[in-house]
């Protein structure tokens, strides 16, 4: 019951705010009879009254999980969003083999295999991508060269 | 004979050693994704677009990969769902009904094969189905106009998410968030920006990929770190494989009756495979005497959902191609490929790109040979690859979606996106707010407003044009009702799913 009113509270806020920003939009003097604006503010108009439905109407909880896997949810997201970041100065090998490790952890917690995945992974889908594809896959990032080459 | 002469040039460019190569590689691939438990077809096939794309493989070739990995994923998830009792991917729910009880008394084997050749029938009945029925319907797409267009993406959202959660209110609003989603980037007739924030990473819109993989791949990693891969334990094993031939004669009327069926669940826009073979094995049921043996290994329980599904993967095929109106996530997915590769589907297709579309129905038709060799006597290879464990074959997939999705764009920001498409799928899917109306939306968006806008110009504003055509009016009221039906009719629908979870409980 809540876990539905929460969501529904969230979207009805996003859904009006979706409809003020489309309210916002810019038209040029060259325009259709519906113009930019009408087909997004019926879209928001109609995600509000689903979202009024459903704050009215909440169905039962799903099942949750606890708090301990939300905490290795959260290591999960926060790992990709590293990523994300790292993949372009780093190059593919050195952040790969660390987020898969994290994943895999996350998914089994055992230590030995967590590594023994990581580095497989990182190193076999490195082979694979840059010489059976032949994409154009960064091994080290440049910027991580440079930087080891002005330590030394 | 308009048919047979396409269907050869079809051969000629399906037969190049090139294509039938790309045909055997996506056959296999397929059938591993297919078989895997957490990779399915809708997001095996996802991540595998991007690369696809990054290769640089023409249209054509691509999309024979491409549809060969399709079929392949269908083939491939009643395996899991025989040795593990674990659907490989959605449709093969129904699978797992009778092929697990038949494994456990040790006809594994036999399941199998039975399966794969129920596969095989279904697959090559929709082929045949889509040869004979899409060049008719791509001739009654010509009399569609804007009107009709907008009805019909109308009613794609409204089957599609009356079919895919238990509450409208939900899956209305995952339509309403796909579509929303669309509408960020620059107005097409204007050229303004809307609804980015200033932000430029947006000018160019949401590539719907990102969200695809997204929604599709890294959702799926989340929902295996929340059970810690318990799902992956390794079931029955699997003995010597023999070809059951009677066991196969006997099933002939039940492959026939469940391919007639799927396919036509599969044509209808937004129905798709998992109905297919649910429909299928509801209606095999009905028609047996002996009801009380499925559920309990009965043979025909297992060819039934089989045909089923893949005569509707076929099907599925149908309003994609045609009407650029997908079925079903996985054909919604393909859609998606069609886009990258700037092919419009719709009537043009079949005027313009004879070779695209007649190439890829011949390579359909190659495919579900290549398949019926790799899925009857390889099978055993395949039984292999289910060993894989989650915590490889997991975090393996997100690799591999970050460096198709990177090298896509080359632009962190896409991959930030990806990661809160991953979250955002993960809470949703939670929630029971079903996730493929929001791909349908991200792809059809920009569309279904062209659709409206230019219908409104036609007519200088006024509203009742979208009702104007006998069309439009039916398509209208198909809408309404695929949405409205479900409501009445979910007792009845959802009452195998409860008995699924029950024989978990008990085994």
């Amino acid at each position: 019951m809540a876990s539905d009113r929460i969501f529904g509270l969230v979207c009805l806020t996003i859904s009006l705010l979706y409809i003020a920003a489309s309210f916002q939009i810019r038209t040029s003097f060259l325009s259709d009879p519906v113009g930019p604006k009408s087909f997004p503010i019926m879209i928001g108009v109609v995600a509000a009254i689903c979202s009024a439905i459903i704050l009215a109407k909440p169905d039962p909880d799903p099942a949750w999980p606890k708090a301990k896997i939300f905490g290795a949810l959260a290591v999960a997201v926060i790992a990709l969003i590293a990523y994300s970041y790292l993949l372009k100065p780093l190059g593919f090998l050195i952040p790969t083999a660390i987020v898969a490790g994290i994943l895999s952890f996350q998914i089994s917690p055992k230590k030995i295999n967590a590594i023994g995945a990581g580095l497989g992974l990182s190193i076999g889908l490195y082979f694979i991508f840059k010489f059976a594809l032949g994409l154009s896959l960064v091994g080290f990032g440049k910027p991580l060269l440079a930087a080891l080459s002005l330590s030394i | 004979m308009e048919t047979i002469a396409n269907l050869a040039l079809g051969f000629s460019i399906a037969l190049s050693p090139y294509t039938l190569f790309l045909a055997v590689v996506g056959c296999f691939l397929g059938t591993i994704i297919g078989a895997l438990p957490g990779l399915g077809p809708s997001n095996g096939v996802a991540i595998l677009i991007p690369l696809t794309f990054t290769l640089g493989l023409d249209a054509t070739s691509a999309l024979v990969l491409m549809t060969s990995v399709y079929y392949g994923a269908m083939y491939g998830g009643r395996i899991s769902s025989i040795l593990l009792n674990i659907p490989g991917d959605e449709p093969a729910l129904m699978t797992t009904l009778d092929g697990y009880p038949m494994a456990k008394k040790g006809q594994a084997g036999e399941a199998l094969v039975l399966s794969g050749v129920a596969s095989f029938f279904g697959a090559l009945f929709a082929t045949i189905g889509l040869i004979i029925l899409a060049p008719l319907l791509a001739k009654v797409a010509y009399l569609f106009g804007p009107a009709e267009y907008f009805a019909l993406y109308l009613l794609a959202f409204c089957t599609l998410g009356g079919m895919a959660s238990n509450n409208q209110a939900k899956a209305a609003l995952a339509a309403c968030i796909g579509l929303a989603i669309a509408m960020i980037g620059l107005d097409n007739s204007s050229g303004l920006p809307r609804l980015t924030g200033n932000n430029l990473h947006l000018m160019d819109g949401v590539d719907f990929l990102v969200a695809i993989v997204g929604l599709f791949a890294i959702t799926e990693v989340f929902f295996f770190i929340e059970s810690h891969g318990k799902d992956s334990a390794i079931g029955v094993k699997l003995g010597k494989v023999t070809i059951p031939f009677k066991m196969i004669a006997d099933s002939g009327w039940t492959m026939l009756r469940s391919s007639v069926i799927g396919f036509f669940a599969g044509v209808l826009p937004g129905a798709g495979a998992s109905l297919g073979s649910f429909m299928a094995y509801m209606a095999e049921k009905a028609v047996n005497k002996d009801q009380d043996s499925f559920g309990k290994g009965n043979p025909r329980g297992v060819a039934a959902p089989e045909a089923g599904n893949n005569a509707a993967a076929g099907g599925a095929l149908v309003p994609m191609l045609t009407l650029g109106v997908p079925g079903s996530g996985t054909t919604a997915v393909l859609l998606a490929l069609l886009m990258t590769l700037n092919i419009t589907p719709g009537p043009t297709l079949f005027a313009d790109r004879p070779e695209v579309v007649w190439g890829l129905i011949a390579s359909l038709l190659i495919a579900n040979f290549v398949l019926l060799i790799m899925n009857v006597p390889m099978v055993k290879i395949f039984v292999y690859v289910l060993q894989v464990p989650a915590w490889v074959l997991l975090p393996g997939v997100t690799m591999v979606s970050f460096v198709g999705i990177y090298s896509l764009s080359g632009s962190y920001f896409d991959l930030l996106l990806m990661v809160a498409f991953g979250a955002l799928g993960y809470f949703l899917r939670k929630l029971d707010v079903p996730t493929v109306p929001i791909i349908l939306g991200i792809l059809l968006g920009n569309q279904m407003e062209n659709a409206l806008r230019r219908g409104m110009v036609l007519s200088d504003g006024d509203w009742t044009f979208l009702f104007s055509s006998p069309i439009a009016i039916g398509l209208w009221i198909a809408a309404i009702g695929g949405f409205v039906a479900p409501m009445f009719l979910r007792n009845l629908l959802k009452k195998p799913q409860g008995h699924t979870t029950e024989t978990d409980l008990t085994d």
